[in-house]
């Protein structure tokens, strides 16, 4: 799931307390003869209406939740339970509750183990280098859309930079490999191919940071104009207006009008990459990894991976995973107070 | 609500664009700016293009270019005919198709009924089980704990371990209920004064409205489902089941299955990378189709549901 996919839901969150605490916008209707026949605008809170028969009132509704309710539950908050293997060896054939606990010995044990420091160091390097080179460059393309004034050249740059979205990232590695890989068409073009190798960026060490950026910024750069391209539009156009008026020329209504517009987004965003530092494309590099060798290629997603499921230390890898998931929780966190010091919205209040 | 906005705004605007204040953009400007913009379009399209040629190319053509074509000497379907008559990629085509199928019906179902039901206002329990929802996107299951309810379910090498463990998109879940609380709240009176209860408001009434969002969401869920490589990879062991990304990821990487075609003078006939190739195009291909006819619902579906703040 990319970085634009979560946004808004958060977004949402901060809207959730305000929405819920304003008074209903619907005229109350008269009120019914009795809880047990529900009338019409009975979803509207009357005081002194019992939890048995709110229940009662809201049965359907209730049972309409059911089946998404049982997923969540299942799949999310069944799964965190999960987590306490962390605290266990884990026997597979023994079963979760069952396997001895070992209190902090698989923190200790992932702590003195080098591979485990050596895929942090891989992460947060990718993750710096993508917020450098990739972070400005959907924003850039969103201006640069934005200021395109002939609506149907921009909607068909839109749609052909949205598309890449929709691809597998097995398909864009394919891709990739047969544009930019030793037997690919630049090999080929620059003099090599027939066996010839003048270039193969695809599995060669040195390439791979730029690779990744390049491929991310290939996949997800149209997609993430969308947020930008929003908060652009809600931009008051009468503000652009009166800036020109007062003979503002582009540059300056650029600075002070445009950026202004996107700035909190782009907090935002940055807030959103920053609890998501520990996570560089799992897909992508879980692909990749083999190409370029896990010295160069391995983040802490892809070890958890290898070191559980292929390894078998399952007690070990899920001490990472929780770890690292306590650890992106408190960087949303604490990245969101600096917002709010800063006197931004950030992703909640 | 990005490209909604955009629509009125069309309106308004002469067909340069421009609104009477704006002065005039310089020609290099404006040449610049078509120049990135072209090449922009160009690098998202040329290595498509690059794909779709080599899957079309003889092989001894693509065998002097070093694995590669830019137009083909002549259009050769040969790579085709291997994969769709090759048992393991109609196996997992089938596969495929039969996931996305049934997963986006599944993932619809449940995520319009939730939806639904959290976009009434007031409804008991309605704003701890959004809570509960929103904390997902906060602290997510990782891999170990998932793989582990799934194990304990007992769904290790079923297809419905393809399915499940995604078949809510939290995200898609509140795209959806912001659409469903834009809805104009008459409606609802209207219908539940004639009587109607709330499954038949939501299949007569509100669906029929949000045809835009259903397909966008739709969308999501479909291309999510047939684009899933990992989940196979981590819940079947029976390799005979695994659909098309997985089996193409193989083919493409290892070449599983391949086999040089050569014809009596001993000329490469079918390259394997033709038919590596021709399995991308596959892969892609429902992408494409789809794309076009969804992609127009962008703007009334998914950012007016998600976008507002």
């Amino acid at each position: 799931m990319s970085k634009i996919d979560r946004l808004p839901p958060v977004r949402e969150a901060g809207g959730e307390v305000g929405r819920e605490a304003e008074p209903p916008t619907r005229p109350a209707p008269p009120p019914p003869p009795s809880p047990a026949s529900p009338e019409p605008g009975r979803r509207i809170r009357r005081k002194g209406l019992g939890l048995g028969s709110s229940l009662r009132r809201d049965r359907a509704l209730l049972l309409m939740m059911v089946p998404g309710m049982a997923y969540f539950l299942v799949f999310h908050y069944g799964a965190l339970f999960g987590n306490v293997i962390a605290f266990k060896e884990y026997i597979p054939f023994v079963g979760v509750a069952d396997s001895p606990w070992v209190g902090l010995g698989n923190f200790t044990a992932l702590f003195a183990d080098p591979l485990f420091w050596r895929a942090t160091v891989n992460t947060l390097v990718l993750s710096a280098v993508q917020l450098v080179f990739y972070f400005p460059v959907p924003l850039a393309l969103a201006l640069l859309l934005h200021s395109v004034s002939w609506a149907r050249a921009r909607k068909f740059v839109q749609s052909v930079v949205y598309l890449p979205h929709f691809l597998s990232w097995v398909i864009l590695v394919a891709l990739f490999t047969q544009v930019l890989g030793g037997d690919g068409l630049l090999n080929g073009l620059l003099g090599g191919g027939d066996g010839k190798t003048v270039v193969d960026l695809v599995g060669n060490p040195e390439a791979f940071k730029p690779l990744m950026v390049v491929q991310l910024i290939w996949k997800e750069c149209g997609w993430g104009t969308i947020i930008f391209l929003a908060a652009l539009h809600n931009v008051d156009e009468s503000l652009y207006e009166a800036a020109a008026l007062d003979g503002a020329g582009p540059w300056r209504r650029f600075w002070h009008v445009t950026l202004p517009g996107v700035r909190p987004v782009v907090i935002l965003l940055l807030i959103l990459r920053l609890g998501d530092i520990l996570s560089v494309g799992f897909e992508q590099i879980l692909l990749q990894r083999d190409a370029f060798g896990p010295a160069t290629a391995e983040v802490i997603d892809t070890f958890v991976y290898y070191n559980a499921i292929v390894d078998g230390h399952w007690g070990v890898s899920a001490a990472a995973a929780l770890a690292k998931g306590v650890i992106g929780a408190v960087l949303i966190y604490a990245a969101n107070k600096f917002a709010h010091r800063l006197g931004e919205q950030g992703v909640y209040r | 609500m990005s490209l909604a906005v955009e629509d009125q705004q069309l309106k308004t605007e002469d067909r340069a664009g421009r609104p009477a204040w704006m002065e005039k953009p310089k020609p290099i400007t404006q040449a610049a700016k078509a120049v990135t913009l072209t090449l922009t379009v160009l690098m998202v399209i040329l290595p498509f293009w690059v794909v779709i040629a080599t899957s079309f190319a003889p092989g001894d053509q693509i065998n002097d270019n070093g694995g590669w074509a830019l137009w083909p000497r002549e259009w050769n379907v040969g790579a085709y005919d291997w994969v769709l008559s090759n048992e393991s990629t109609t196996r997992a085509l089938m596969v495929s198709l039969g996931v996305t199928i049934v997963g986006t019906a599944a993932s619809l179902a449940c995520t319009i009924l939730l939806a639904y039901a959290l976009a009434r206002p007031g409804v008991v329990g309605g704003r701890i089980v959004m809570l509960m929802i929103l904390f997902t996107f906060l602290f997510p299951a990782g891999m170990i704990p998932s793989y582990l309810v799934v194990y304990s379910l007992g769904l290790i090498d079923s297809y419905w371990s393809l399915i499940l463990p995604t078949m809510v998109n939290a995200f898609n879940l509140v795209v959806m209920r912001g659409f469903f609380q834009g809805l104009p709240g008459e409606l609802f009176e209207s219908a539940r004064l004639d009587g109607a209860g709330e499954l038949r408001i939501l299949l007569t009434i509100v669906m029929p409205l949000s045809k835009a969002v259903i397909a966008v969401v739709g969308l999501f869920y479909a291309v999510g489902y047939w684009n899933a490589w990992f989940n196979a990879v981590l819940y079947l062991n029976d390799t005979s089941k695994y659909p098309l990304q997985t089996v193409l990821r193989g083919l493409v990487t290892q070449g599983d299955g391949i086999t040089k075609e050569f014809s009596n003078e001993g000329v490469l006939t079918q390259a394997p990378q033709a038919i590596k190739m021709a399995t991308v195009v596959i892969a892609t291909m429902p992408i494409l189709l789809v794309y076009p006819f969804i992609q127009r619902y962008f703007a009334k579906g998914m950012l007016t549901g998600a976008v507002k703040s």
